[in-house]
């Protein structure tokens, strides 16, 4: 059972006997007044979006959902391929399905692949993975002020800020559960 | 060597934050204010509805140094400001920090229109001194702290922006939602509002208004829709006073949270106390509003999860 302080991005939940994921999660509270938690979920099952509004108190069902640990295999057309480590068994997953995941899905990464009534619908990252760099600047000699960034893309695709000493061909670890740079992978 | 980036990269908002802090202290040392440090844990926190004291070895981590300060008044110190930490438990948002930073001060013998005219005195000299001009930029909206700024009442912001009657929205308890769906996002922008005379209900520890006794003489300060600061007339009738915190804790206590023991040498000094205007301003929200960051967690060194 889960309350209103867990509340946060990526909790899944069951409303209505469907499985949901927070996608955006706020916590207001207007001077003096009660706590308000606003959330917007989407149903892993369909796709649709809902806005709900919580209030201190209010309790939650987790999803009842199956978690298999698997590996990415590729990408076909506009599904993602997972094995399951134990079976040996193919899963697909559509891009809407994997949404801002994709961009560290790289070939053999192990995930947690969930699956409600044996469907795939949703992965679970580790919390770091490590990614090459495929373009960025070259590094403006004399800045060593440590507080500046630039952009910088890797394998996937994925594009974000890193420090300005990175390099292109390095390898760098980035947090998944908000697409930022950690920090580099020596040797 | 593995630097912590992500703290490293803050310095600018930091440097930029200390800076708003050390004209702040200047301010009020120049407008003849003592500054006071009271403890930060307390055995007795004032009880408030929605507020949550979190418990310290069997005493509370302060959520505003209010009842400190206003005993100090009370003994005869007329001009007070206190920059302190404060906790509140279960409050994290994009807004919100469990342990954040308050600037309080205190007048005696004014009320809160003096408190409005101090809001006004403050940010224009901050924006001074921190090389800002009077035109804020606040998340794409210009906001211009030319003085004076908008006073509108909570019944004219209901009237205003949303289908409700203050009075309809108490009755059917959707006076927090109507307040921050529909009338604090259009607050403070193109200058800062305060919005005043709340519900008697919604100030536990404000003056009733002297001609309106439907409401209480309580105002908050709102920049680019964020509320930044909460100020009122000091209720200084200590069986009224006493009266509202039991009506508050038994609240507390019905809703299953942890009781708090009456703060009884507040009450004991209260009638000591001279009129006096009091306000509590969140010096985190300040800084965001002055250095246009689009959330809490980019001005502070540490967030809770970053620990």
């Amino acid at each position: 059972m889960y309350t209103v302080a867990d509340l946060k991005k990526g909790l899944k939940i069951t409303l209505d006997g469907d499985p949901y994921i927070v996608i955006a999660f706020d916590f207001t509270k207007p001077g003096k007044g009660q706590a308000l938690y606003r959330t917007k979920m989407r149903n892993m099952i369909n796709g649709t979006i809902l806005d709900r509004t919580y209030r201190s108190g209010e309790t939650f069902e987790p999803a009842s959902l199956e978690d298999r640990k698997m590996q990415f295999l590729y990408k076909e057309d506009d599904h993602y391929v997972f094995m399951d480590n134990q079976t040996f068994e193919q899963y697909r997953m559509s891009e809407d399905a994997v949404g801002d995941s994709k961009n560290y899905l790289i070939d053999n990464l192990p995930v947690d692949v969930l699956l409600f009534r044996d469907k795939a619908i949703g992965v679970d990252l580790p919390n770091f993975v490590n990614l090459r760099v495929t373009e960025t600047s070259p590094w403006a000699k004399g800045d060593t002020s440590g507080s500046d960034s630039k952009p910088a893309t890797v394998e996937t695709g994925y594009v974000l800020r890193v420090p300005p000493f990175i390099e292109e061909g390095e390898l760098i670890v980035i947090d998944t559960r908000n697409g930022e740079y950690s920090t580099r992978v020596k040797g | 060597m593995n630097v912590n980036w992500t703290l490293a990269r803050r310095r600018p908002l930091l440097v930029a934050r200390a800076q708003i802090i050390q004209a702040i202290r200047q301010f009020f040392i120049q407008e003849g204010f003592l500054e006071v440090e009271t403890p930060l844990r307390i055995p007795a926190p004032a009880p408030e509805a929605h507020i949550d004291a979190i418990p310290s070895d069997g005493w509370f981590l302060n959520t505003s140094p209010e009842l400190c300060m206003k005993r100090l008044l009370a003994a005869g110190y007329e001009r007070l400001f206190q920059i302190c930490h404060c906790w509140r438990g279960n409050e994290r948002g994009r807004k919100h920090l469990p342990e954040f930073t308050m600037l309080e001060w205190y007048r005696a013998d004014a009320d809160y229109t003096r408190l409005m005219t101090d809001c006004e005195n403050l940010l224009t000299a901050l924006a001074a001194a921190c090389g800002l001009n009077d035109d804020l930029q606040v998340q794409g909206r210009e906001v211009r702290l030319a003085k004076p700024w908008q006073r509108l009442t909570v019944a004219e912001a209901f009237a205003r922006f949303s289908d409700s009657s203050v009075d309809a929205a108490l009755a059917s308890d959707r006076f927090d939602e109507i307040m921050t769906d529909a009338i604090e996002p259009m607050l403070g922008i193109g200058q800062p509002t305060f919005l005043y005379n709340y519900p008697s209900e919604r100030g536990a520890l404000a003056r009733l208004h002297g001609a309106d006794q439907s409401v209480a003489e309580r105002f908050e300060l709102y920049i680019g829709g964020i509320e930044l600061a909460n100020g009122f007339s000091e209720l200084t009738d200590a069986i009224e006073q006493r009266r509202r915190f039991e009506q508050e804790e038994q609240y507390r206590r019905s809703s299953g949270r942890i009781p708090y023991p009456e703060a009884n040498k507040f009450l004991a000094e209260l009638p000591a106390m001279p009129p006096a205007a009091g306000i509590a301003l969140g010096v985190d929200r300040l800084v965001m509003v002055m250095l246009d960051a689009a959330e809490i967690d980019a001005v502070v060194a540490f967030t809770p999860e970053d620990l």
